[in-house]
């Protein structure tokens, strides 16, 4: 096995070796390409799982859906009206289209992102209100840091508990006091604090100041029967967003004899709209860069095939030497050859060594910063085949300056001058 | 041990070609010591390459060994250069950035020998040619005259049937000349067949016998008694 022959390595070293400015200013070449390529797809994951981290907790395949005023008249009435769904349409839309997985309805006191006032003790902070059912915590996930979420059983007794957000508890209660267990007051009505959680410092729909109340509770509570205020939807990973989104208002358009036509009755909002649209910017985003890096690369190749075809011309004499001495064509081949590839794969794990290193840098100088790149490192099926490919560029390249080292024939390399 | 009959080369110069050998017949015995005169163009060269096995004759027959030489493709070429032949060249051709050591070994190499026997035989040979002090140090280090004894022990190194020494003093002074054939003459009277490619008289006349070569022809053909370059060094 000749790859296992100790001498040709020892060969091809001492050949490298001999002219290390020349080997080194060689590899400089393909050190750069995979220094860029690697960057590229570093920064390009890091990218990616910034954008990831953004959405983290919101499920991205879901939208939402809230009533609005009619623009168009509509058997009868007139345009304008004020629509307003019932908790009744939650169960409807849920038992009539089955691509929907979580369907959360929810009520806010006052109009939308409205604040009431909260009390407790003499300290006051104005928060967002919601009527919640737990499912909610599927669609928008709460980092709790302290006590837990609603659950099934406070929306069946209509428990008079809540869970706030850290922004709340900051106003209502001292630094480090006990808050699960204590009171609030909304409105006049008492509730148990069960659960503190802290938003997430990406999406946020509910606002940094809210409280979180059973939504049985809060109908009773605050008497507002049987409204709703608008419906969070978790859509089936196979489903399109769009399809449901246009079911669900098919179907309230009906029931709320609202026109077909009518943009404007129903409000929503789809999700994976926005995820969508990024994902796909990160995506053509890692092609690209591993497009430019590849061609780099192969730029860098080049350059050492260039750099081996000077070498051989250089060699023609050597070359012809060893041929007299009874090197077969195939061994010169594959001693030209094996220095491409050497060189190559020397230089390109010395250009990846730095990259790693600079990429490693980058990722503890960005933490926690605005800017959204997170983890910029590659993948280890990225570096396998960038690897893989290097090699078999180097391969195929050093081919060029191989054959050109055999066409030479030993009587003319070694024709005296 | 060489056996050539109306051997034939001819050189494509543009339109024009150019008839080098016309007609060569010459055998060799083991053990000789043949030197092969000639003024420049006088085909010597040529002959010696189509010996070597550098370079292919139109017609005619070679036998080397008893092994026909014919139809020869660049591997096969190599191995029966590896195989039967040794070549020392004017320029000595050592390799630059390979101990004297080394140089010696390569022929070794190719013929896959391993490493250790490799450096005992290259070792060995250099001893003989009286350089074994001289082993790690690298061409640059050396003179003309000891370039060209490690180029002598390099292609004694793979055991060869014949040598092949192309003007092995023609970038030599004449005392290292001498000390060259010398050593080439020594090497003869171990049994060892050699063919001197040279245009000097006295470096002729320490051969056995001397074949004049002109205009691709061989004009003369002759033994001679043989001056040991012994007494001149």
């Amino acid at each position: 096995m000749w790859i296992l022959d100790k001498d040709l390595w020892r060969e091809i070293f001492a050949t490298l070796g001999k002219n290390m400015l020349r080997t080194f200013l060689t590899m400089i070449g393909v050190i750069l390409a995979m220094l860029i390529l690697i960057l590229l797809l570093g920064g390009a994951n890091g990218l990616s799982n910034g954008f990831n981290k953004i959405f983290e907790g919101t499920a991205s395949n879901s939208l939402f859906v809230w009533s609005q005023r009619t623009s168009e008249p509509y058997k009868g009435f007139e345009r304008g009206r004020r629509i307003r769904f019932k908790i009744e349409d939650a169960a409807i839309i849920k038992k009539q289209i089955p691509e929907i997985e979580v369907l959360a309805p929810r009520i806010e006191l006052g109009s939308h992102r409205d604040v009431v006032t909260v009390y407790r003790n003499g300290r006051k902070s104005g928060s967002a209100v919601y009527g919640d059912y737990p499912e909610i915590d599927n669609i928008t996930k709460k980092k709790l840091v302290e006590g837990r979420f609603l659950n099934q059983t406070d929306i069946d007794d209509s428990k008079k508990v809540c869970v706030i957000g850290e922004e709340t508890y900051k106003l209502l209660f001292d630094k480090g006091e006990q808050a699960v267990g204590e009171d609030i007051r909304i409105n006049g009505v008492f509730f148990k604090v069960v659960g503190i959680y802290k938003p997430n410092n990406n999406i946020n729909i509910d606002g940094e100041n809210a409280v979180f109340i059973p939504f049985t509770t809060f109908q009773k509570a605050f008497n507002t029967g049987d409204r709703l205020g608008w419906m969070a939807i978790a859509v089936d990973e196979d489903t399109k967003v769009p399809v449901v989104e246009s079911k669900i208002k098919k179907i309230l358009k009906a029931k709320y004899d609202i026109s077909p036509k009518d943009e404007r009755a129903i409000g929503s909002f789809d999700m994976s709209e926005i995820f969508n649209g990024i994902s796909a910017f990160t995506t053509v985003l890692k092609g690209f860069s591993f497009f430019v890096g590849i061609f780099t690369l192969l730029a860098g190749v080049i350059a050492i095939s260039n750099i081996l075809l000077i070498t051989v011309k250089e060699r023609t004499k050597e070359i012809g030497v060893r041929r007299a001495l009874g090197a077969t064509p195939k061994i010169v081949r594959r001693q030209i050859v094996l220095e491409a590839i050497v060189l190559t794969t020397f230089a390109g794990l010395i250009g990846f060594s730095i990259s790693i290193g600079a990429l490693a840098l980058i990722g503890i100088l960005l933490e926690g910063g605005d800017i959204p790149v997170d983890n910029p490192m590659i993948s280890i099926p990225q570096f396998i085949i960038s690897f893989l490919l290097m090699v078999v560029l180097s391969t195929l390249i050093g081919l060029i300056p191989a054959n050109r080292a055999v066409k030479v024939r030993p009587i003319e390399a070694l024709r005296e001058e | 041990m060489i056996e050539i009959k109306n051997l034939h080369k001819s050189y494509k110069m543009g339109s024009n070609s150019l008839h080098v050998l016309k007609g060569i017949d010459f055998s060799v015995e083991e053990g000789e010591l043949v030197a092969i005169m000639g003024s420049s163009g006088s085909g010597k060269s040529t002959l010696l390459n189509i010996l070597g096995m550098l370079d292919a004759a139109d017609s005619g027959e070679y036998v080397l060994d008893g092994v026909p030489i014919k139809d020869l493709n660049e591997t096969k070429a190599a191995q029966y250069r590896n195989k039967f032949l040794g070549f020392v060249f004017q320029s000595f051709n050592l390799i630059n950035y390979k101990s004297a050591m080394e140089n010696v070994a390569l022929p070794l190499y190719y013929q896959r020998v391993g490493r250790k026997e490799r450096q005992d035989k290259a070792l060995k040979y250099l001893d003989q040619v009286g350089l074994k002090e001289w082993a790690t140090h690298l061409p640059s280090e050396l003179s003309g005259g000891q370039k060209q004894r490690v180029a002598i022990a390099r292609a004694m190194a793979a055991e060869p049937k014949v040598l092949l020494a192309d003007e092995p003093t023609g970038a030599l002074d004449s005392k290292t000349s001498y000390e060259v054939m010398d050593l080439i003459q020594k090497i003869n009277d171990d049994g060892n067949t050699i063919l001197v490619v040279t245009h000097e008289e006295d470096i002729a006349h320490m051969c056995k016998r001397i074949v004049h070569l002109k205009d691709g022809v061989i004009v003369e053909d002759k033994k001679v008694k043989q001056v040991r370059a012994q007494q001149y060094v």
